[in-house]
């Protein structure tokens, strides 16, 4: 859906960019991660001509994104950054119908999707639409952040480190939702972070950049078990690659056939949940569970065990 | 030495040759003037004019300097707390009344010459530097007034010893504000028979003669540039920059 | 780092300004009594120009006055009481005047003496204390100060001040006086409004283009330091020119004397704070909001009208407002150059050594600014309070 082609951006004689090409897949999560300086905030910023690049281009859905005037443009795209920038002088509601105010919805219908987007994202409309920002928690500005990148229905929606200011409980359901939200609205998500972890944790495929330089692209796993270079391989982490491994299955995907009178775990736990909770109660396998909470399937730690390699 | 430094030394060397020997620069304020007018002020020396207006400017910011300081540091102790929101108030009313009605209030009070205008400068220039005394003694950080008193100074060592220096770059700000002002609001004096360069200007005035009125405005405006440009130099050395966070 | 003041039994405010008044009522005249406009005043003490039981009761008021100042810690009876005892006393001071004019005598001159001056001001000093201690709200601070203007002008069109020696100027004055008032705000507000119109643009020219700050709010600084009668004066040469030469510009009114150069020398000293402001508070807009609303797809027109502007207003208000009050004051000086205004009434006051007409210049010129530095304040707090800009401005 989005082509990214030798993108390079220098400034004067630093480059910050260094001839950047990958593919972003429809209604998936790209997460480009890196240490401070990699250049993966001015590469994101590329996609939506924030930054202009030296070099190269992006195409959209097949068309250059510079076949149209910028401003146009990311009236299409959802941008949500780090602190937010929600609008002090405006209330919640006035800033979430932004993009649709620009785009010239009619009123009727900006009033509905406000109203729609505040219930997704938890915030009550009659408490808060008229609410002004600064009345709101870190959590809540954050949501309103967020809500108001989707408010125009992008196909994509470009995030850099949104999540960077909150404390980790209020992270952690951050991320919960932005998964939530990407499955109901099959959104193509580009979302720049340091964080390793959150990389593994909402990226289908993940980037890795260093001093401008796309190092590897790939799935999650595969960074794992084929990293390209040694610096990938330790900023995925060496001391417990294992486990991160087993992360990334859930029991519902590794389920064998069978019944066990062993603990009963849910199909959405991850393999390295099943083991910790396996080696806790000394058992030797688990009944696999669905969410309507018939089991489907037994899982012993000799299975486990073998899934935790290359 | 730098540009600024060059521009500095430039324009004193300029100012001081213009009042010393005035009559050397005719030719260039000559164009200015018509019907034979004498392009350089002949009513008076120049050099007199400029020394008689600075040392009423530093005369009235003397005592204003003295009066605002020690009520800024009064107000901020447990004595004094209570005139404080009262003095702020009074500050930023004293901020909207013109210098030129205080000056012209004072005159049929105390007549007219240099004490009106003593009286006014003295009162207009107050504000700026109570203003920065207040907030300079407020923004000592808590930690080092508490650090302060756990060592065992008592109230009035640690006014002197760690309040007053850490205010003090403000302080000075201020007064170099209040000067400043001073100078150009002193010209003002010379309606009111105060000896300085306003005399100059209102000659001009008076004749429409044009280089007068340039000769006083220059000077004063060159003085309070120099002055401004001395006192932060000044500033600087005496109170290095402390970044108090 | 002050900690407050347990509360004293005896206010030491209050203490303060009963002790000075006693000793004005004491030793200082209540009024001055000139049997014309030319002689030195006489002295007059309360007990010789008011009938027995009017000074009786005066001095009961004043007293009533003192013991709430010493002993009454709530603002509000505090307030009360000092605005009743100012009431009182410009009555007092009204009837003193009445009393000592010969009926149809229009060449007596009586004015307030050091006495009423010092209780004046005194009382002035408690219902200030009084109202900052209350802290009203930007609203309250307004309505407040319109009813004390409707309250005084009230009193002066009905003519109870007639008899004073200021108001007596002002009948010699009256046509003079309204047409110099308007002129002095025509003045003062039309510089600012030509400095908004040219300085916005060149503050937010400054605010895209930083190196254009240094050499554009340096000129600007080195035109603040030159004096006003001396740029007043520097302009009148070429103006006068212009009008010489160009016979539009004369049919325009545009003289070497007069308005033209005041209102030219006014503009360009309000310059400053118009454009350095405008920088300020462009600069303190928050940068996420700012990226924000240009990755939502602002232009850049847009981010400056609805995101920018918007929340710089609050300090552009304040750029706004030294700008109006600095003004009314200088528009006294042009009256130096037949510019017109209130200072002519100053300047005549000062030539003529007669202390009510220069009054009768410096009071309005003190209201208006006093008066427009309160209406510009509470707005800038109301516009604060609507939307905490402060939230987004940069740390």
């Amino acid at each position: 859906m989005i082509r990214i082609e030798n993108l390079t951006k220098q400034y004067d004689a630093t480059t910050v960019v260094d001839d950047v090409s990958f593919d972003v897949e429809r209604n998936s999560i790209t997460v480009i991660v890196g240490t401070s300086g990699s250049g993966k905030s001015t590469l994101l910023r590329m996609i939506n001509r924030l930054v202009e690049p030296t070099s190269g281009r992006v195409l959209l859905d097949g068309a250059d994104t510079r076949s149209e005037p910028a401003h146009l443009l990311r009236r299409r795209i959802g941008y949500a950054i780090q602190g937010n920038g929600l609008f002090p002088h405006r209330t919640v509601a006035e800033n979430v119908a932004t993009v649709p105010r620009l785009l010239g919805w009619p009123e009727e219908r900006i009033r509905a999707r406000v109203t729609e987007l505040l219930e997704i994202f938890q915030l009550d409309p009659a408490l808060y639409a008229s609410a002004l920002p600064h009345q709101l928690s870190g959590g809540q500005q954050q949501r309103v952040g967020v809500a108001r990148a989707l408010a125009a229905e992008p196909a994509v929606l470009l995030m850099d480190e949104p999540f960077g200011a909150l404390d980790p409980i209020i992270r952690d359901k951050a991320q919960e939702d932005l998964l939530d939200i990407q499955r109901r609205f099959g959104t193509t998500v580009v979302f720049v972070t340091h964080d390793m972890d959150e990389a593994f944790r909402l990226g289908h495929r993940i980037a890795v950049m260093s001093q401008g330089r796309l190092l590897q692209y790939d799935r999650p796993a595969t960074l794992l078990t084929h990293p390209a270079d040694a610096f990938v391989a330790r900023m995925t982490g060496l001391s417990d690659r294992a486990l991160k491994l087993l992360a990334l299955t859930t029991a519902g995907e590794a389920a064998l056939p069978g019944s066990s009178d062993g603990p009963r775990v849910a199909s959405s736990a991850s393999l390295r949940e099943v083991l910790s909770e396996l080696l806790w109660r000394r058992a030797d396998s688990a009944l696999v569970s669905g969410e309507d909470g018939a089991p489907c399937g037994r899982l012993t730690v000799a299975a486990i065990l073998a899934r935790a390699h290359p | 030495m730098s540009f600024a430094n060059f521009l500095r030394l430039a324009a004193l060397a300029l100012l001081l040759t213009f009042l010393l020997s005035p009559q050397s620069f005719a030719p260039l304020f000559a164009p200015l003037t018509h019907y034979g007018a004498p392009p350089i002020y002949d009513q008076g020396n120049l050099l007199e004019l400029a020394l008689a207006q600075l040392a009423t400017v530093l005369c009235a910011a003397a005592a204003s300097t003295v009066v605002a300081v020690g009520l800024g540091i009064f107000v901020t102790r447990p004595a004094g707390a209570q005139f404080l929101p009262l003095s702020r108030t009074l500050v930023n009313i004293g901020q909207t009344f013109p210098p030129v009605a205080v000056l012209a209030v004072a005159v049929p009070l105390v007549g007219f010459g240099e004490k009106p205008t003593l009286i006014a400068l003295f009162a207009y220039g107050l504000l700026p530097i109570f203003e920065n005394t207040i907030a300079g003694l407020r923004s000592s950080p808590r930690a080092v007034l508490e650090a302060a008193s756990g060592m065992g100074m008592s109230a009035g060592q640690r006014l002197r010893r760690v309040e007053l220096p850490l205010a003090m770059p403000l302080i000075l700000e201020g007064i170099r504000l209040s000067l400043v002002i001073s100078v150009g609001t002193a010209t003002i004096g010379s309606t009111v028979a105060a000896k300085g360069l306003g005399e100059v200007i209102i000659a001009g005035l008076l004749s429409s003669n044009t280089a007068f009125i340039l000769q006083g405005g220059l000077v004063t405006g060159l003085m309070a540039v120099l002055l401004y440009d001395a006192l932060v130099a000044l500033e600087r050395r005496l109170a290095p920059a402390v970044p108090l966070d | 780092m002050a900690i407050t003041a347990p509360r004293q039994r005896v206010d030491r405010l209050g203490l303060l300004l009963t002790a000075a008044g006693a000793a004005a009522l004491i030793g200082l005249p209540f009024v001055v009594f000139k049997s014309n406009r030319i002689v030195p005043g006489e002295p007059r003490a309360l007990h010789e120009v008011l009938p027995l039981w009017a000074a009786l009761g005066f001095q009961a008021v004043l007293l009533g006055d003192a013991a709430v100042a010493l002993g009454v810690a709530d603002g509000r009876r505090r307030l009360a009481a000092a605005l009743a005892g100012i009431v009182v006393l410009a009555l007092a001071v009204a009837a003193a005047a009445n009393g000592l004019t010969p009926p149809g005598n229009k060449v007596v001159r009586i004015a307030p003496g050091g006495a009423s001056w010092v209780l004046l001001v005194s009382l002035g000093l408690m219902a200030t204390d009084a109202i900052t201690r209350l802290r009203p709200g930007p609203l309250a601070r307004v309505l407040l100060l319109a009813l004390t203007l409707v309250i005084a002008g009230a009193a002066l069109a009905i003519g109870t001040f007639d008899n004073l020696s200021v108001m007596r100027e002002y009948a010699v004055n009256a046509g003079r006086f309204r047409a110099e008032l308007l002129r002095h705000l025509w003045l003062a507000g039309g510089s600012l409004i030509a400095a908004l119109i040219v300085g916005l643009p060149l503050g937010i020219l400054c605010h895209r283009v930083p190196r254009l700050r240094p050499p554009l709010l340096g000129t600007l600084n080195v035109v603040q330091t030159i004096p006003a009668i001396a740029l007043f004066g520097i302009l009148m040469a070429p103006l006068g020119a212009l009008a010489a030469r160009v016979p539009a510009a004369a049919a325009l009114g545009i003289r070497g004397i007069g308005a033209a150069p005041a209102v030219v020398a006014l503009f360009l000293y309000s310059l400053l704070p118009i454009v350095a402001d405008t920088v300020v508070g462009l600069r303190r807009v928050s940068h996420e909001a700012v990226e924000a609303a240009l990755g939502m797809g602002m232009t850049d027109n847009q981010v400056l009208s609805r995101i920018e502007l918007p929340l710089a207003l609050p300090v552009i208000l304040t750029g706004i407002r030294v700008v109006l009050v600095q003004n009314i004051g200088m528009v006294t000086i042009a009256a130096l150059i037949g510019g017109g205004g209130l200072g002519t009434f100053v300047f005549q006051g000062i030539g003529q050594n007669a202390i009510d007409l220069v009054l009768l210049g410096a009071i309005p010129i003190v209201v208006l600014a006093f008066s427009a530095s309160v209406l510009l304040d509470a707005l800038i707090e109301a516009l604060d309070r609507t939307t905490s800009v402060s939230a987004g401005a940069r740390a």
